[in-house]
């Protein structure tokens, strides 16, 4: 089948790899004999979020996250639509806090989201840095230990009752003390979480995969890959965050 | 007199740690003086007559200081900081060892910078470019540019700034300065035909609209201007003009500058190593070498270590190509595809302090020409299978990659896949190339850097 996937912001928003999340999606699509069809959408552009069956956001620097947020935020109802209609997200770092409501500035200023995710971010004092290991949560009773990197000034903050992506195993998550990581609402994973996130957590690759194809019309599985690999990779990263996960720096 | 003491504890320290064979004695003394009294710094490069020189830049400043060392080093005794200790303690160890030069000139990392610019009180500031690098260590680029740019603010108005003209972030600093030379490239027939994916600072500094390029040459390095609000390039006071880029052994260009224009002959590969050149050139002419100095400097230079440096091993050589972020990389990738790529090679990534811990990097790199080219590739190093991924999500075949995490048992398994008579390529991180020259070493195949005459 073909999996319509909207890029958002490619040439602002790219700052951790962002193009080896999609690189992944589209290899292990076409390994199962799917074919993902990526259209990259800039500011200004047309974007209707329910033709599409998977959107990406990727991370940026602060300047170019606040070129694009205006542009982010007034797509909001749109966005939301989609997400209710089962269109799966990913959305990295700084495209996970543009999803959110807004980010709070450190001298009080606010930056206006998308609000598909309940949550806010406030600007912290010190960057959470490190490698992070996640029990992640994916519904259905479906879990998995989820590694990468973070690198964020934001202190993202859940609102009552919404679900995180995960739980923090080692590393900082979200604000460093809650314990929680990123947010998951449907098929939409938000996350700090890069390295880039989908190389080495080939099961969470795989359930935003069988997501989108669920919203295409197809089957919601896909057939097992070998990644071993992957799991050599993903172990070496778990290892780092358990050894050294969690620093902070000014 | 305390410095006399301090200084003098710190020198035993130096030969101390020689003697025990630890990484050549480098930065020890200075972290302990740097410890004690930074001020210690401030008396020690006013002890040299001709002042102190500055290099800093995200890619080439080891390579620039170590040509403009060809350069003045008939001329001048020179405090330099060969061996790579950029960091503030290493330059206190430097200019504490060098006790009978008259010059300091000194490759300093980009953090480290304001630093040691208060202290140090250069004559000359050569700034050469700013890329995406090491994020988690250095954050964003527009956090080092501010520090730099406050570093600037507090340079005496009778320093001169050395600036890329053809980096927006690093043109845009020099404004207001009253001594700048401005180098850069002005040959659009070696331009790229599109930004690379990993460019930086491709919005406008002023409005934040995108550049358009009349040339791009290296990154978001090129003669750019914006069409909204008409910030461009400034003229170039030196220029590298009807540039000849031979393969993987030289390239020849025509240095323009106020004092005149030669043809030079470089002997080193890649447009990056002719940035690196004007760098060295403009610095040069500020530290009042003559034009006829400069260019026996440029045609008598030999690589920096670890970067484009050949080793024989029997009869194989191997050639090590530093790697540390996405600019560096992509300019050694294309390095190789204009020198022919390599049937083997080695690539090796390490995720420490000085490599950057944070290993996404290796996505922004364009490595599809080598994996297009490439019959065999051997990855190395502690995130060896992020390599791996990389490689094979991009479609290069399983079969022709092997992972040997071990730097010793690579190397042994690349040369075995090079044939007699041949050439295996090293593209390295930062200490997994110290970890391959030390091999090396080891081997008796080259001596140590600390050993090496500057």
């Amino acid at each position: 089948m073909n999996i319509r996937v909207a890029h958002l912001y490619p040439d602002y928003l790219n700052i951790y790899a962002d193009r080896g999340n999609i690189a992944v999606l589209t290899r292990r699509a076409a390994l199962r004999g799917h074919a993902l069809e990526v259209t990259g959408v800039e500011p200004g552009d047309v974007l209707r979020p329910e033709e599409f069956d998977l959107l990406y956001v990727g991370g940026g620097q602060d300047r170019e996250q606040a070129l694009v947020a205006p542009d982010l935020a007034a797509r909001g109802d749109d966005l939301r639509r989609a997400v209710d209609t089962g269109t799966a997200v990913l959305a990295v770092c700084g495209g996970y806090q543009l999803l959110g409501r807004g980010y709070r500035g450190r001298d009080g200023s606010w930056l206006p989201g998308a609000g598909v995710f309940p949550l806010e971010t406030v600007a912290g004092e010190t960057r959470l840095i490190g490698d992070v290991l996640l029990e992640a949560d994916l519904g259905d009773g479906v879990t998995t230990a989820v590694a990468g990197f973070e690198n964020h000034a934001g202190r993202t903050l859940l609102d009552a009752g919404a679900t995180a992506l995960g739980r923090v195993l080692a590393g900082h998550g979200n604000d460093g003390a809650s314990g929680l990581e990123g947010c998951r609402a449907g098929a939409a994973v938000g996350t700090y979480l890069h390295g880039p996130l989908l190389p080495r957590n080939p099961e969470l690759a795989d359930w935003l995969l069988a997501r989108a194809l669920e919203h295409a019309g197809g089957p919601g599985v896909l057939e097992p890959l070998p990644d071993e690999l992957e799991r050599l990779a993903h172990a070496v990263s778990a290892g780092r965050a358990r050894s050294r996960g969690g620093r902070r720096r000014r | 007199m305390r410095l006399t003491a301090e200084t003098s504890a710190a020198r035993l320290v130096g030969r101390l740690s020689r003697a025990v064979g630890r990484g050549g004695g480098t930065t020890l003394p200075g972290k302990l003086i740097w410890k004690v009294d930074p001020g210690a710094l401030d008396a020690l490069a006013a002890r040299l007559p001709a002042g102190v020189a500055v290099v800093s830049a995200t890619n080439g400043k080891t390579t620039t200081a170590a040509m403009l060392a060809r350069i003045l080093g008939s001329r001048h005794r020179l405090a330099w900081n060969n061996s790579g200790a950029n960091l503030a303690s290493g330059v206190a160890s430097t200019l504490l060892s060098a006790t009978d030069a008259d010059l300091g000139l000194l490759e300093v990392d980009e953090f480290a910078l304001p630093e040691v610019m208060r202290r140090v009180r250069p004559r000359v500031v050569s700034l050469g470019n700013l890329f995406r690098d090491q994020l988690d260590r250095y954050g964003e680029l527009e956090h080092i540019a501010e520090r730099w740019r406050s570093a600037v603010g507090a340079l005496s108005p009778r320093s001169t700034l050395v600036v890329n003209a053809d980096d927006p972030l690093v043109a845009d600093l020099a404004e207001g300065h009253e001594h700048v030379l401005r180098f850069g490239v002005d040959d659009p027939r070696l331009a790229r035909p599109a930004l690379q994916h990993a460019a930086d600072s491709k919005y406008c500094v002023r409005c934040g609209s995108p550049y358009a390029y009349a040339a791009a040459y290296v990154g978001h390095l090129g003669d750019y201007r914006c069409p909204s609000c008409g910030h461009a390039r400034p003229p170039l006071d030196v220029a590298a003009r009807s540039i000849d880029l031979q393969g993987l052994d030289s390239s020849v260009f025509d240095l323009v500058t106020p004092a005149g224009t030669v043809r030079v002959t470089l002997p080193l590969p890649g447009l990056y190593n002719v940035y690196n050149a004007l760098a060295a050139a403009a610095s040069a002419l500020v530290l009042d070498a003559g034009l006829d100095e400069i260019v026996a400097g440029l045609q008598s230079f030999t690589a920096a270590f670890g970067r484009f440096e050949r080793i024989g091993v029997g009869d194989r050589r191997i050639l090590i190509l530093l790697i540390k972020n996405p600019a560096g990389a992509n300019e050694a990738v294309r390095t190789l595809e204009e020198g022919g790529v390599p049937g083997t090679l080695v690539i090796a990534l390490n995720d420490r302090i000085a490599d950057g811990r944070d290993v996404s990097w290796i996505w922004d790199v364009d490595f599809e020409p080598l994996l297009e080219a490439a019959d065999r590739i051997v990855v190395s190093g502690e995130r060896a299978a992020e390599l791996a991924l990389r490689f094979t999500y991009a479609g290069f075949p399983p079969a022709q990659l092997e992972v040997v995490p071990d730097l010793r048992e690579a190397l042994d398994r690349g040369l075995e896949l090079v044939p007699p008579g041949g050439e295996l390529a090293v593209l390295p991180t930062y200490t997994a190339m110290l970890a391959v020259r030390a091999i090396a070493v080891e081997r008796g195949l080259v001596r140590p850097y600390w050993e090496e005459a500057g």
